[in-house]
């Protein structure tokens, strides 16, 4: 059965069982690497993706569930240019293994998009669904208010 | 020794910035004993730099090419960076038995002098072709990036330019260690820059081996034993192989795998097998909770000598003599790595079987192709690696088996297909290869005059060596080094010392993992210095600086961080603990602030302070980072992080009961480099287990009470309060 959905601004088609959580789709089926796979659980969010704009861990949403809605992944945040945040992310040398990062930076997006000047501790709330085991996590608050500061 | 071909300099024309080049260049594998093998420059300017590390976040990549450049005195914006071919004859770390290992936070400082001989090697053949063609005495000429400059005339010439004419001394210009630069002379070492892969980490285009995809390949899913070595007694497949999209199910030496065209698929055909086990193995029985008073009476028991790891004059017969002994004992429960990307590995193993490439994120490319080359039963050789990204290691990727590479390897194999092989979270928790369950056994003899006269410290754990890298532990005489490092206490002035190993053979998988011995033992031996400094009615800072007297750059490290925390301002509800340790040659000390919530055991860390001397500090940003890094890994360790064995198998499953540390766990963190003219020391892991005893130190002061075993759940600290 094909399922038709908007993936970064296009429409696409895939065939896949309905019950695929939508990050293998994306990944294999679709190429697009850097959304990634760290539990499949929803637990750490390094598959976290936007579904109509808000953030979602994308390995426990079956792919049915995508139909008729607008996903963004890493690759669509800012095509062919880096937005304030991944600006933000180099200027404080936030990625260190750097697997986590684009989970963390759509995140961070989310966040951003609802709450433009969010307080340390709105950021610590929303951050702290993601995992990022080199522990990064005091850089990327650095680079959340920078950004912040910039827009 | 080493020598450039002309061929050498003609390698490549693009004038790239920063690319980070997928595979070794070709002209870089021929002939090493004639080749300068670790730099190139075209005649376009463009300098290839080689890379012998892998690069999981600790920053090597960046690093060693930096060195490499500043002796050279290339101009950075023009360097392009080259995987290191997989041969420990060229590439192999001086500072790590020569093996190409990135572990043991050993690259920089291993490579340290080779690297920079390297580099002005380079720079020689550069400035002596330069002398012949301005026809000017080389003692007039200097170099600024990436340029001979002959000062006296106004000349100058590109690196590139000399590259296109240069002639070639048989044999590499001698370089002797006084005619490398001064700490002065520096231009890129002890300077911030970015991490020349960190783009790549911003926009989802890093590439790690998990987002490798070869046309026509399959997905691999393996579902091992529950304990190490258990083998398939019956395998009931049909439900498997009925998942739509599964291929077929294949059984391998240890485990059954799954093919599949997608990797849904393979997962849900790997749930569906139905396999019995054989109970030979020898791990089944093993109950952790069990064993810990097992472990625990080893420890104890002085009349059964163990395996001595660290010895100094006699500690048996000082303790005899001391006015006082003290006495303790500290547990440290098996802990998992849990690095963010999954094991996975993808190989294309070719249909005759002779020869294979794989594409996969190992510690150790030498090992990883020395595996692959083994379990197919072909030369080295005929293994071509490409080494991806890591996402993270923590000392997980660098067992000599390398299993995880091998079962895409043998899956590749039965199909005639390249596979990819994908572990879930589950799956490496469930076959994780584990720091050790751990007792310890702690005596200190103190004289009348108040000074520790005899140290015993006696470790029961699990072996890890000789279950991690097998050939290590046999040519190393058979020290269990991961499992020891750190019980030796040579910074400190105690004339008699003993520690000791009390080998726990269990069955389990054990590793390396970030802090190695240091962890464990580190926690024991500094907190319990802190309860001897109490009960002896010493201060803590005070005694570490008694048993630094012969260390300066200790003692330098212990009071900053003192000062940096006001360690001696007492604050309203909590709790401030310090501790020291010297990991191979880097300082560091530590305050840690906490309260400690009593009705929920909850111990909260609130700042945390560090004091780190790691010597030259190459990339000082970036050592902060590492810093930072390992102090957020350190309190995972010691606050949430265990893994519980129930008749051998692992009890845990995922990151809703492995627990480690998010954003709302970090406690505020306060760093600082004491920048030392010395030759650099390790960083990556360093602060990782100074983070455990400064907490129980902390929450001694907090409450009183010492917390004796990691992790200090809410269980443990509620008891101990109790």
């Amino acid at each position: 059965m094909a399922i038709d959905f908007v993936l970064n601004g296009k429409p696409v088609s895939v065939k896949a069982p309905g019950e695929t959580r939508l990050l293998w789709v994306l990944r294999e089926e679709l190429k697009l690497t850097g959304t990634r796979f760290g539990c499949g659980v929803g637990m750490c969010g390094a598959c976290m993706v936007h579904i109509d704009g808000d953030r979602m861990f994308s390995c426990l949403m079956p792919v049915s569930e995508a139909a008729g809605r607008k996903v963004t992944t890493i690759e669509g945040l800012s095509p062919g240019r880096l937005n304030a945040l991944q600006r933000a992310w180099l200027a404080e040398s936030v990625p260190q293994c750097g697997y986590c990062q684009s989970g963390q930076l759509m995140s961070a997006a989310a966040l951003l998009a609802a709450n433009p000047h969010p307080t340390r501790q709105q950021i610590v709330d929303h951050m702290s669904a993601n995992i990022c085991r080199c522990g990064t996590y005091v850089r990327i608050v650095r680079a959340i208010e920078r950004a912040a500061k910039e827009t | 020794m080493l020598t450039m071909t002309r061929r050498q300099f003609m390698v490549g024309a693009a004038g790239l910035t920063f690319t980070v080049l997928a595979r070794p260049l070709l002209a870089f594998g021929i002939d090493a004993k004639k080749i300068n093998a670790w730099a190139a420059v075209a005649p376009d300017g463009t300098v290839y730099i080689v890379n012998p590390a892998v690069e999981m976040g600790q920053g090597s990549m960046t690093a060693i090419p930096r060195i490499i450049a500043d002796e050279m005195d290339a101009d950075w914006d023009r360097v392009v960076i080259v995987p290191a071919a997989a041969d420990d004859k060229i590439y192999g770390n001086p500072g790590f038995r020569n093996m190409m290992y990135t572990a043991g936070s050993a690259t920089v400082t291993g490579y340290w002098d080779s690297a920079r001989t390297f580099g002005a090697q380079v720079r020689r053949v550069m400035m002596a072709n330069a002398a012949r063609i301005l026809d000017a005495p080389i003692t007039e000429l200097s170099t600024q990036p990436g340029t001979v400059v002959h000062a006296a005339s106004g000349r100058k010439l590109g690196y590139g330019d000399i590259a296109k004419v240069a002639e070639l001394p048989a044999e590499a210009p001698q370089i002797k260690p006084e005619e490398l630069k001064k700490p002065s002379e520096y231009r890129y070492i002890g300077k911030d820059v970015m991490r020349v892969e960190l783009p790549s980490k911003v926009d989802g285009s890093a590439q790690y081996s998990i987002d490798v995809q070869l046309p026509g390949m399959l997905y691999g899913a393996v579902l091992r034993g529950p304990v190490e070595g258990a083998m398939a007694a019956s395998i009931d497949d049909a439900a498997a192989r009925a998942v739509p999209g599964v291929v077929r199910v294949v059984r391998m030496p240890v485990g059954v795998g799954v093919l599949a065209e997608t990797p849904w698929a393979a997962f849900r055909g790997k749930d569906a097998l139905k396999v019995r086990w054989d109970r030979s193995a020898r791990g089944y029985g093993h109950d952790s909770e069990k064993a810990l008073a097992v472990y625990s009476a080893a420890a104890r028991d002085l009349s059964r000598p163990g395996k001595p790891w660290d010895t100094a004059g006699d500690a048996a017969a000082a303790m005899l003599k001391a006015a006082k002994i003290y006495e303790a004992e500290y547990a440290c429960d098996y802990t998992y790595h849990a690095q963010m990307e999954p094991l996975n590995s993808v190989a294309a193993v070719a249909p005759s079987g002779d020869s294979c490439e794989i594409w996969c994120g190992t510690q150790s490319q030498t090992m990883a192709v020395a595996a692959v080359a083994k379990a197919l039963d072909i030369p080295v050789d005929k293994v071509k690696l490409n080494l991806m990204l890591l996402g993270g290691g923590f000392g997980r990727r660098g067992h000599r088996d390398e299993e995880f590479i091998v079962d895409s390897v043998l899956l590749s194999k039965e199909a005639k297909r390249p596979v990819k092989v994908l572990w879930t979270r589950e799956d490496d928790v469930r076959n994780g290869r584990f720091r050790p369950l751990s007792v310890h056994f702690l005596r200190a003899g103190v004289d009348a005059d108040g000074r520790i006269v005899a140290w015993q410290h006696r470790v029961a754990c699990d072996e890890i060596t000789a279950f991690q890298d097998p050939l290590r532990y046999k040519g190393g005489g058979e020290k269990d080094f991961l499992a020891m490092a750190g019980s030796e206490l040579r910074t400190y002035d105690i004339p008699n010392r003993l520690s000791e190993q009390l080998p726990q053979v269990t069955g389990m998988r054990t590793s390396s993992l970030r802090g190695i011995g240091f962890g464990p033992n580190k926690f024991a031996t500094e907190a319990f210095l802190d309860e001897v400094a109490a009960l002896h009615g010493v201060d803590p800072v005070d005694l570490r600086l008694q048993l630094l007297r012969n260390t300066p750059r200790g003692q330098a490290a212990v009071r900053e961080v003192v000062q940096m925390s006001d360690f001696r301002r007492p604050r309203e509800g909590r709790g401030l603990g310090f501790a020291f340790i010297d990991y191979s040659g880097t300082m560091v000390a530590a305050v840690a602030e906490v309260s400690v919530d009593k009705d929920r055991g909850e111990v909260r860390v609130h700042d945390f302070w560090c004091a780190l001397d790691c010597g030259i500090a190459v990339h000082p940003d970036n050592v902060v980072a590492q810093t930072e890094s390992s102090i957020v890994y350190g309190l995972g360790l010691a606050l949430t992080e265990r893994i519980t064995f129930k008749d051998g198998a692992v009890q845990q499953k995922n990151f809703y009961d492995y627990v480690v540390p998010r954003m709302r766990d970090i406690p505020e963190l306060h760093i600082k480099l004491l920048p030392t003219p010395n030759r650099p020391t390790g960083v990556g892991q360093m602060a990782t287990p100074v983070v455990a005893p400064a907490i129980s130190s902390a929450v001694a002061a907090a409450t009183r009470v010492r917390v004796r075993h990691t992790p200090f759940t809410t269980d443990r600290v509620k008891q101990a309060l109790a």
